[in-house]
């Protein structure tokens, strides 16, 4: 939950609520763009990013997104985040 | 040296540690006159145990592993409180993962859940508020949690949820700050720490300058760190040869991540949504002035705190630690985690009795984890 992951933004999918696509070590997940948003929208794609908790929080170059998800998976950091995420998606559709 | 081959870059890691080595001879630091130096994040001491960088750096340098873990720092008070608005009727209460084992008084929101509370895991807040959007006749609430890496993410979906008109979405804030922990250490008389390795990622968001009284009035030095372990060996010798130099300064080891002056959506958003409280309790160090966030008037209406009449919307309140748990003590760094008495016995990973036990980035957790039995063993 602190550390955040590198993921690639793919998409933009809402511009209006300012949503992309994000690719996480080949897990999609929607995420949300605006503390890196300083142009348009379009010229994130492609871009890697930081994402902390659903929100892409700085910009980073392909190297740094390389090394920081190789420190994460040596802390065992990748794989949690992973996990949460795919529980943020089970939780929508639980039934009480 | 033989662990630095774990390192992605083991000739640069083995420079590190024998430049370390030096400057801590420099600095006159022995085994039993050490430099203290306190990370203060809760991923550098999961890094630190994890590459075993307490027994590769020299006798003369201790870490000292500080506060900057959410979850450990979390009081019982709020974990209670917690597990009130989680058991009333037609709440989803929404949660990260990590606060799931975080013991209560009474119990901990895994087994609120397990006794039929609607409790949810989530990974973004935003998940919750699209849980709001998705059931209109019951009460989604979401746990906020964190420092100021998790804590624009929460600001950022009350000003969704306000846009949108949600009337069904509130937030139990418990976002915290990092300076004024540090600040209350350093007034602390028996305080014995010589610098610090600051936390890069709150200050990817904050930037570097709210830590500049570190150096200006308490004349400690400070360097950002990254959370790669040659990030944090770099780092240990930034401060290091300040200390050795006579330097107080802040200094960014991070700066490919860290902008000087951080992001500046994130710290406005922060600015329209939250303000501080007058004090808030932190497990293990008491009530701190200025440390915690609460929501501004004009969200009033998504502060959970206000639409229940709980937490300190309540009065004031505090609730004893458990028993024999010298969560306080370790926090501080006033005794290692192996001299607490339940270290192991009464308190494991499986059965946190203490917070520090529930993360792996609380300090008690990570010996556990990376000293595993032997670490018990020099317990008893
Ligand atoms: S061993 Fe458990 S009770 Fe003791 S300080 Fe650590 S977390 Fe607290």
């Amino acid at each position: 939950m602190c550390l955040g992951i590198p993921g690639q933004i793919v998409e933009i999918t809402d511009e209006a609520r300012m949503m992309a696509m994000a690719e996480v070590s080949g897990v999609r997940r929607e995420v949300n763009v605006i503390p890196v948003a300083t142009g348009p929208l379009a010229g994130l794609i492609d871009k890697w990013a930081l994402i902390h908790v659903g929100f892409a929080m700085s910009l980073i170059d392909e190297d740094e997104a390389a090394a920081t998800l190789e420190a994460l998976e040596g802390l065992g950091e990748a794989q949690e985040t992973l996990e949460a995420m795919a529980a943020g998606e089970a939780a929508l559709e639980e039934q009480p | 040296m033989k662990f630095a081959e774990e390192f992605r870059n083991p000739e640069a890691a083995r420079k590190l540690l024998a430049a370390i080595e030096r400057v801590v001879g420099e600095i006159g630091a022995t085994a039993e006159k050490p430099v203290h130096i306190m990370e203060i994040c809760g991923g550098h001491t999961h890094a630190i145990f994890r590459y075993g960088l307490d027994k590769l750096t020299p006798p003369g340098l201790e870490f000292i592993h500080g506060p900057g873990c959410p979850v450990c720092v979390l009081p019982m008070s709020r974990v209670d409180e917690c597990v009130q608005i989680a058991e009333r009727e037609g709440v989803i209460f929404t949660t990260f993962g990590d606060a799931m084992r975080v013991p209560g008084t009474r119990k901990s929101l895994m087994q609120a859940k397990a006794d039929g509370a609607d409790i949810r895991m989530v990974y973004s807040p935003l998940d919750a508020l699209e849980l709001a959007r998705r059931n209109p006749e019951r009460e989604v609430v979401f746990f906020g949690l964190g420092f100021e890496t998790t804590t624009p993410s929460t600001a950022f979906t009350l000003q969704q949820a306000a846009r949108e008109g949600i009337t069904n979405f509130s937030v139990f804030c418990n976002h915290i700050t990092v300076p004024p922990p540090i600040k209350a250490l350093l007034d602390d008389p028996h305080m014995l720490l010589d610098g610090f390795v600051g936390p890069g990622h709150v200050s990817m968001v904050i930037g570097v300058h709210p830590y500049d009284f570190i150096a200006e009035e308490y004349h400690k030095p400070i360097v950002v760190a990254g959370f790669e372990p040659l990030d944090l060996l770099q780092s240990v010798l930034m401060v290091l040869e300040q200390i050795r130099d006579g330097r107080a300064e802040v200094e960014n080891q991070y700066a490919r991540v860290v902008p000087e002056h951080g992001n500046p959506a994130s710290i406005a958003a922060m600015a329209d949504v939250y303000e501080p409280r007058p004090s808030f309790e932190w497990r293990g160090l008491g009530e701190i002035d200025a440390s915690g966030l609460r929501i501004r008037e004009a969200y009033r209406a998504f502060d959970a705190e206000e639409k229940f009449g709980i937490g300190y919307a309540a009065g004031p309140r505090h609730v004893e630690e458990p028993e024999g748990c010298e969560c306080g003590a370790v926090m501080t760094g006033r005794i290692k985690p192996v001299a607490c008495p339940q270290f192991g016995k009464g308190c494991t990973p499986e059965m946190p009795l203490g917070a520090l036990m529930v993360s792996s980035e609380g300090a008690c957790a990570a010996y556990y984890q990376y000293g595993g039995a032997r670490a018990v063993e020099a317990a008893e």
